[in-house]
């Protein structure tokens, strides 16, 4: 029993957090979001790239580094407290993991291997999600259709924008009639493929969540030592250190479920739905209050679109019901926990 | 990561169960703040002796089974899930001990630690005093130093299980004109010492769970002090650490009340839903108990590759108490009526823990520094915010 990181994965993780520091400032995404069409950037996905990210999870036959969910937890983290959009975890993480279970070897060496190259963008079309992002800057869409996995590129399909509060986020309502030609796999196999791809998803919206409550919190503690109101820093008022320490409890008793969940996903578990809704649940909390706490303590900056806390809180909404709302995880818990063989209580934990 | 128990582990937990099973008495005892109660628990915690289970993490030769934290929270489940008595020698063993065997001198090991896991010493804490509760460096309370004796003067309040206890632990002001925190020491008396005067307070329930105790002149070796001279308060933090850190709850006794809470709500199930939110409710004191677990097994992971527990302690604090108020309100509510019954109503047959568990549940914000301190320190001492 040991239920802490090695030495590696941490590791990879502090590298990745290094070089996000540097390469990923607020700055530098807003004007990705908000002066380009696509809100994306060729040069950060080469940079991304060139950090082994795009290509974590391709199997090492196909070219990649072969690493885990237990990896990807750790990453996410960091990938959230940098507002990178999820455009990343749904490609190279969910969308990868996708092309990975399929049969057709021609398909998955084709795609794994641009995609270790930097030079694929993966959508995924789910109906949890009605609406798809980055559809249109897309190399390659793939769809769910009754448990089926369909593969097109944006030209085959219409879209239609939908332009949302998370200035990174272009959502597109998806027209598109399954063909043959377009699917890639059936359903007696794609049900499985499908069901993993929404568990590692709410694992990956789950890390991200965490790592906005942890960004959130730190610009809370900062901006309150910096503003002073009454001769004093705000931060030195209780109210406002409550506010932050109701998140710091919050996020440390998030991550060890989230980790929980990454552990049940690589390595296979009996409840793993309810693991991963319980973890997305927990670090959604956190993450919902820590924008809200985050932003009192902000005052009027908080409610203006040049701080940049509103880049995170937004995120933080719109993640709240990607992959699942919540009702969809408290639904897939209550299963698990109402169960007429349920195995709860003390030592049922692992 | 490896979640997996090794053999070693599942043959501990295979062991544990064994004997709890052959020896958990059928019956509840009676409440440990009865004088009655006092006895039984004694006597029950003299049998967890003679297994090493009264103090599984204490080294071999001191009653101990020498077990680590994964171990421990092995016991603690087992013991929970067997529905084994309430530790009555809960401040010794797991907040005085930590703390004596980092501090105390190889004869103090040796003269208390052996009786306090027998339970023949049973312990209580005296750090609170009527204008010292969250402000505990406001203690006023005096030991002046004469020759090999210390002279104790003043008064400590809220001291749980006192009134029954053989010992106290507690902070004395021991420097005269000293202020805050400095001048205090750590000393150990027994509670029998001519010109102590111990006085039951009945809490919320009507029994005497804790106690006022005066000093008039009291006169106690010398060899009972922890630590040096005028370094009380350090060592004093160092025992609230482990109050707060994991040795005080674990997780296992909120995994046993939220299963015990399912069961409730399973077996109202008609009643409950038609009130969503008492589902809900269930729901998510099911996943904190949950959460408290993993958030524990992953201290417990990082302790034994050489972590310190740090001012994180804290949120524990916080998270397990809040959770157990909240497990509690929710089983008011799907008891409706019967909720306000006291445990020994007739019409209260298997529902008595409930009213119990509430009414102490809200002492938890409480006790152990209140939940409003933790949050200063979560936020100065973890978050590094500036202070008032
Ligand atoms: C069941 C139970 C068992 C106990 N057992 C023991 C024991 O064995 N030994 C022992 O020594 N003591 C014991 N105590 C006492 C306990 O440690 C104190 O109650 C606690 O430290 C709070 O002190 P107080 O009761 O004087 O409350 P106060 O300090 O008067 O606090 C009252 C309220 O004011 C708030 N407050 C105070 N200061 C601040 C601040 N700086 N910032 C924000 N809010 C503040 C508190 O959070 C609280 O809400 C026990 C208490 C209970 C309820």
């Amino acid at each position: 029993m040991n239920f802490s990181f090695d030495d590696q994965q941490v590791q990879f993780r502090d590298a990745v957090r290094s070089f996000l520091v540097v390469q990923a400032a607020p700055e530098v995404l807003r004007e990705h979001w908000e002066t380009t069409d696509s809100g994306r950037s060729p040069e950060m996905r080469q940079k991304i790239t060139e950090q082994g990210l795009t290509a974590l999870s391709v199997p090492e036959a196909y070219g990649g580094l072969q690493q885990g969910d237990l990896d990807w937890v750790l990453l996410l983290q960091e990938v959230g407290y940098h507002g990178i959009p999820d455009s990343l975890s749904d490609a190279a993480y969910v969308g990868v993991g996708i092309v990975a279970a399929l049969e057709d070897e021609a398909f998955k060496s084709e795609w794994l291997g641009r995609m270790c190259e930097g030079k694929a963008r993966l959508a995924i079309s789910h109906p949890l999600n009605p609406l798809v992002h980055d559809a249109q800057i897309a190399d390659l869409i793939l769809l769910w259709h009754n448990d089926e996995v369909h593969a097109a590129t944006p030209d085959q399909v219409g879209l239609e924008l939908n332009p949302s509060i998370d200035a990174s986020r272009r959502l597109y309502k998806l027209d598109w009639t399954p063909s043959d030609a377009t699917r890639v796999c059936d359903a007696a196999s794609g049900k499985a493929i499908w069901a993993q791809a929404v568990n590692r998803a709410a694992v990956a919206v789950g890390a991200q969540m965490v790592g906005l409550a942890q960004r959130m919190l730190d610009l809370g503690v900062d901006y309150s030592a910096q503003r002073k109101q009454f001769g004093k820093p705000i931060g030195s008022f209780q109210a406002i250190k409550h506010q932050m320490a109701d998140i710091a409890v919050k996020i440390e008793f998030a991550r060890p479920v989230l980790h929980r969940a990454a552990y049940a996903l690589q390595h296979g578990d009996a409840t793993l739905e309810a693991k991963v809704s319980h973890a997305r649940l927990a670090c959604a909390e956190a993450a919902l209050l820590a924008a809200r706490n985050a932003m009192q303590a902000h005052g009027a900056m908080g409610y203006t679109w040049e701080a940049d806390l509103q880049m995170f809180m937004k995120r933080a909404w719109a993640l709240e019901s990607f992959w699942g709302d919540r009702l969809f995880h408290k639904q897939r818990v209550a299963q698990a926990l109402f169960a007429a063989d349920a195995q709860i209580g003390p030592g049922t934990t692992f | 990561m490896d979640l997996n128990y090794t053999q070693e582990q599942q043959q501990f937990r295979a062991t544990v169960r064994g004997w709890l099973e052959a020896h958990v008495p059928s019956a509840p005892l009676p409440s440990f703040d009865t004088e009655e109660g006092f006895a039984a628990h004694r006597q029950w915690e003299a049998k967890l002796a003679s297994q090493g289970y009264s103090a599984v993490t204490w080294p071999k030769d001191l009653g101990g089974l020498g077990a680590d934290l994964i171990e421990w929270l092995i016991f603690e489940e087992e013991y929970w899930r067997a529905g084994a008595p309430g530790r009555v020698n809960q401040n010794g063993i797991f907040l005085l001990a930590p703390t004596l065997m980092e501090y105390g001198t190889a004869e103090q090991k040796a003269r208390f630690l052996p009786r306090m896991a027998t339970s023949e010493d049973t312990w209580a804490q005296g750090w609170s005093e009527p204008g010292a509760g969250s402000d505990m460096a406001a203690i006023r309370s005096t030991a002046r130093r004469e020759g090999d004796e210390f002279v104790i003067n003043g008064q400590k309040i809220w001291s749980t299980r006192a009134v029954y206890a053989d010992w106290l632990f507690g902070l004395f002001r021991s420097e005269s004109g000293s202020s805050r925190h400095h001048g205090l020491s750590f000393i150990l008396m027994p509670l029998d010492l001519p010109g102590i005067t111990v006085r039951p307070i009945r809490q919320l329930n009507g029994l005497p769970g804790f106690a006022e105790i005066f000093f008039d002149n009291v006169r106690v070796p010398a060899n009972n002090l922890l630590g040096g001279e005028g370094e009380g308060w350090r060592i004093a933090m160092a025992t609230a650490g482990f109050e707060r850190g994991l040795m005080l709850r674990s997780p296992a006794r909120f995994q046993k009340t939220a299963a015990d809470l399912v069961a409730l709500y399973q077996a109202n199930r008609e009643r409950c839903d038609a009130d969503p939110a008492i589902r809900d409710a269930v729901m998510k004191c099911w996943m904190d108990a949950e959460a408290y677990t993993l958030a524990t097994y992953a201290t417990a992971s990082r302790l034994a590759k050489g972590a310190k527990i740090g001012a994180e302690a804290s949120t524990n604090k916080i998270f397990w108490s809040e959770l157990d108020v909240k497990m509690h309100e929710t089983a008011m509510s799907i008891l409706g009526a019967r909720a306000e019954l006291m445990p020994h109503a007739p019409r209260a047959e298997g529902i008595a823990q409930w009213l119990d568990g509430f009414l102490f549940s809200l002492a938890g914000p409480i006790y152990a520094g209140t939940n409003e301190i933790q949050r200063n320190i979560i936020a100065e001492r973890m978050l590094g915010m500036p202070r008032a």
